[in-house]
């Protein structure tokens, strides 16, 4: 589904990633782990165009995206969602939806502002609410849906349980297990282990701006030291 | 004054603040979205004015309204869509020097279509004549330009909040990167936006006609006059905008219906200038969000390396050279060059380094030249005395201006810094017991010693180097190091205890004074001082060398003023339309080499390693 080849990226004369490979398979959930700083969020900046790669390859469904503007990439069903949520404070609730609608798209599931309050009910009880006067949990999901509204096949998802109490991450983590049943691509980064833990197929450790580990998510589980390794802060 | 009077003249501003608030909402419109400065938009007004003369002798006034209109909007989108698109990921005032260029191509494009002399307008057929109010003739057009402006506002208030292009523009205008990342497509969006703000433009202009004549000189005026109403409004906000256009235009009004005429020059800017002061994102404005992603960092600048010196002092010796091969007119246009790299220095001082822009620097010019007139001729002061006192005078001013302007940033202080040369440029003009009003004063001339035109090159080569070196050591001291770090990270500036105020308040001073040093020097060397000399145009001058120098190169002004001045001169001499060439030459460098003449050399460099 999407493929990554020697990835480099920075800001300016600042290099953060320094070529590495991923690839994720229709459906899967990858996780991406890492410190600080690693570069996790710098990948997913690459990956939708926001960040240029300055080398390196990106294909998504064969389609070569590395140099594409964010906007034809979100085209091609691509979806992502920032790490500060990025709601447009101004609009309401059914006009941030609005604002990520794009058309039907052939082998994803459609998305619709009703199926999503049904997924998200807190927003359902919203919808005229201005985005600048909601919680970040009640962002969170807005920004999700709104992701959701271009009917993607793959999402790309920033830290989701980021900031958010025990219970709203609880939703949250139920949230994306939905949309792994209906069948989406996910490739989320992670500071909770233990939501990683509940939603992710496989694990990948960045450090530095370089790929460190792969593996099943179990994996990661059962060996302590690696987890000490690169993940203890 | 009876208070019929007083509504008619209420009546009056508000018919004034219709086509002004036209013009606004298309600037604030395509600023939130492309975050261009739309140099250019009183360009378009200007066109929809000579557009819809020309069309109402084919079609009849109301038709050629809206055709006039439409035609400015295609326009719009063909300049958008070729030009400005390859520019979004250019620095902000790279975009703006694109749009002024527009601007120079756009004037003599009306000048060889239509000529030089103003073109009346049709009356209004059905509303030539005059309704009765309490007994008063008042404009029947008038009265439908009043209803003009809450309907477009309406209307744009309808299509920005009940349609999804509405939506979009909206998101688009808060995060456009965000918007994009959700698959709008920008392209479309960026060229929709561009047309119906040119559209608005376009109407804004040929809804003037009956009211006043088409005109050449309404590009500048016009966009300083929506700059304003878009700035007192607050960026962004059509509310705004329609509440400002109608406070300056009923302001004006009054001025005129109470004998102080002389004021409307002003008025408006001591309005945006108290605004502000008061509000500084304006009535209606919020505080823009802190800049998000990267801000383009910049490589510092690097002391000029030992063979850069070496060229500059060889140069220096050969210009020095010169007075003994000719002194005839290349020795005049040296001794320009000289000035202007000076003025362009110190524009650069604050623009680059301190990244402060300003749009108004050539009032310290002005300040400096006319200083220097005004002692030599109404006081009688010697030539030398003059010379030293007169940059003294644009120090003072920049001092007092400056100290408001630090306190706001980005196009903000742009534009006060606009509104502030505005200002001293209406007293210059009006002013006519002191400053000679529009005529200038005439017969500055330097002192015996210096009569000689090669003398007085010596003299300035000799203050234009010493002043150039001094302003390039204080960027090379803890002094610049410390503007560049208030300008690159304020808050952590901040925190190891610079106070970045103070120090933008002392560079702003800085440049101030030096600017006035080439106005001084200009002045002798001319003979003579016309407000022209701290007009907006001048200002824009100053931006122009700058930027095609490259802004963020320590030797680029030279370069960037040397070729500017060469070109005017070369280009203005046998060629009725020069700003045009001047125009397409900015164009292309900006196409071509986005870092400016001073790139040039690291360009060639990594080329040949290549
Ligand atoms: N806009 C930016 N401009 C310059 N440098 C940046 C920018 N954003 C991030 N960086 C730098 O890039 C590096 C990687 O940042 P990134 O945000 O990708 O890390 P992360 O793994 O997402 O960290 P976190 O867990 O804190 O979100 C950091 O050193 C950071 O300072
Ligand atoms: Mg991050």
């Amino acid at each position: 589904m999407l493929e990554v080849r020697a990835l480099a990226a920075g800001y300016g004369r600042a290099q953060v990633l320094f070529g590495f490979d991923l690839a994720l398979r229709a459906g899967e959930l990858v996780a991406l782990l890492g410190r600080n700083g690693a570069g996790k969020s710098t990948t997913l900046k690459a990956l939708m165009g926001l960040v240029p790669p300055a080398a390196g390859e990106v294909h998504f469904r064969g389609e070569r995206i590395d140099r594409l503007a964010p906007w034809r990439i979100a085209r091609l069903g691509l979806a992502y969602v920032p790490e500060e949520r990025r709601i447009f404070t101004d609009l309401s609730v059914t006009e941030n939806l609005e604002v990520g609608r794009l058309p039907r798209r052939e082998g994803a599931v459609h998305w619709t502002a009703q199926r999503l309050f049904e997924l998200f009910p807190n927003l359902g009880r919203m919808r005229d609410r201005r985005g600048g006067s909601m919680s970040g949990g009640e962002q969170q999901m807005l920004s999700i849906a709104r992701s959701l509204m271009g009917n993607p096949l793959a999402l790309l998802l920033d830290e989701p349980s980021e900031g958010l109490a025990p219970v709203i991450v609880d939703a949250m983590a139920g949230a994306v297990l939905e949309l792994k049943r209906e069948g989406l691509c996910v490739l989320l980064t992670e500071q909770n282990l233990r939501f990683a833990r509940r939603v992710a197929d496989r694990a990948c450790i960045l450090e530095t701006g370089q790929l460190r580990h792969q593996g099943a998510m179990s994996a990661l589980d059962a060996d302590p030291a690696l987890r000490e390794r690169y993940l203890a802060a | 004054m009876s208070a019929t009077s007083i509504l008619l003249q209420f009546l009056n501003g508000l018919a004034g603040a219709s086509a002004l608030f036209l013009v606004a909402a298309g600037l604030s419109l395509i600023f939130g979205v492309t975050r261009i400065v739309n140099f250019a938009h009183g360009s378009l007004v200007m066109l929809g004015m000579y557009l819809a003369v020309a069309l109402s002798e084919v079609v009849g006034f109301w038709w050629a309204l809206p055709c006039a209109a439409l035609a400015v909007a295609g326009l719009g989108a063909l300049i958008e869509s070729v030009l400005l698109r390859r520019l979004y990921r250019a620095p902000e005032l790279l975009q703006l020097l694109a749009t002024f260029a527009l601007v120079l191509i756009i004037r003599d494009y009306a000048l060889w279509q239509w000529g030089p002399e103003d073109l009346l307008g049709p009356r209004a057929p059905g509303m030539a004549g005059a309704v009765t109010i309490i007994g008063q003739p008042f404009p029947a057009y008038d009265l439908f330009l009043i209803a003009v402006g809450p309907a477009v506002l309406g209307a744009l208030w309808l299509l920005l909040t009940r349609t999804r292009w509405g939506t979009l523009v909206r998101a688009a205008t808060q995060d456009r990167e965000m918007a994009s990342a959700l698959g709008v497509n920008q392209r479309l969006q960026f060229t929709s936006v561009f047309a119906l703000g040119a559209l608005l433009a376009g109407l804004g202009g040929a809804l003037q006609l009956p009211r006043e004549p088409a005109t050449l000189k309404v590009d500048l005026a016009v966009v300083s006059d929506a700059f304003v109403v878009v700035v007192v409004g607050g960026l962004g906000s059509l509310p705004g905008a329609f509440v400002a256009a109608l406070l300056i235009a009923e302001v004006k009004a009054f001025c005129i219906a109470l004998g102080y005429s002389k004021l409307t020059l002003v008025v408006e800017f001591l309005i945006m200038a108290l605004v502000l002061v008061l509000r500084p994102w304006g009535l209606m404005g919020r505080m823009p969000a802190p800049a998000r992603g990267p801000a383009a960092l910049e490589p510092p600048l690097a002391a000029p390396s030992p063979r850069v010196l070496a060229g500059l002092c060889t140069l220096l010796a050969a210009l020095a050279l010169v007075p003994l091969a000719t002194t005839g007119f290349t020795l005049v246009l040296l001794t320009d060059m000289l000035v202007f790299a000076l003025f362009a220095v110190s524009l650069h001082f604050i623009s680059g380094p301190a990244g402060l822009h300003s749009f108004g620097h050539a009032a310290y010019f002005g300040l400096g030249a006319y200083g220097a007139g005004i002692l030599a001729l109404r006081i009688g002061a010697p030539m030398e005395l003059s010379l030293a006192t007169a940059p003294l005078l644009a120090g003072g001013g920049a001092l007092l201006f400056g100290w408001f302007c630090v306190r706001l940033s980005g196009i903000y202080l742009a534009m006060l810094t606009l509104a502030f040369a505005q200002i001293a440029w209406s007293v210059a003009f009006q002013w006519d017991a002191v400053t000679g009003g529009s005529n200038g004063l005439i017969g500055i001339w330097p002192a015996p010693w210096l009569a000689s035109k090669a003398a007085y090159f010596w003299l300035v080569l000799a203050l234009a180097c010493a002043a150039i070196a001094l302003l390039w050591r204080a960027l090379h001291s803890p002094f610049g190091y410390a503007l560049r770090a208030a300008r690159d990270s304020p808050l952590r500036a901040d925190a190891i205890g610079i106070d970045a105020r103070a120090l933008q308040w002392a560079a702003f001073t800085v440049a101030g004074l030096f600017a006035g040093i080439a106005g001084a020097l200009h002045a002798f060397s001319k003979g003579s001082i016309s407000p022209e000399s701290m007009a907006v145009a001048r200002s824009v001058d100053g931006l122009v060398m700058v930027l095609l120098g490259g802004i963020q190169t320590l030797t680029g002004p030279l370069w960037g003023a040397a070729l500017f001045t060469w070109l005017q001169d070369a280009l203005a001499r046998g060629f009725d339309y020069w700003r045009a060439a001047i125009g397409c030459v900015i164009l292309a460098l900006v196409l071509a080499l986005p870092g400016g003449l001073g790139s040039l050399g690291g360009l060639l460099k990594r080329q040949g390693r290549a």
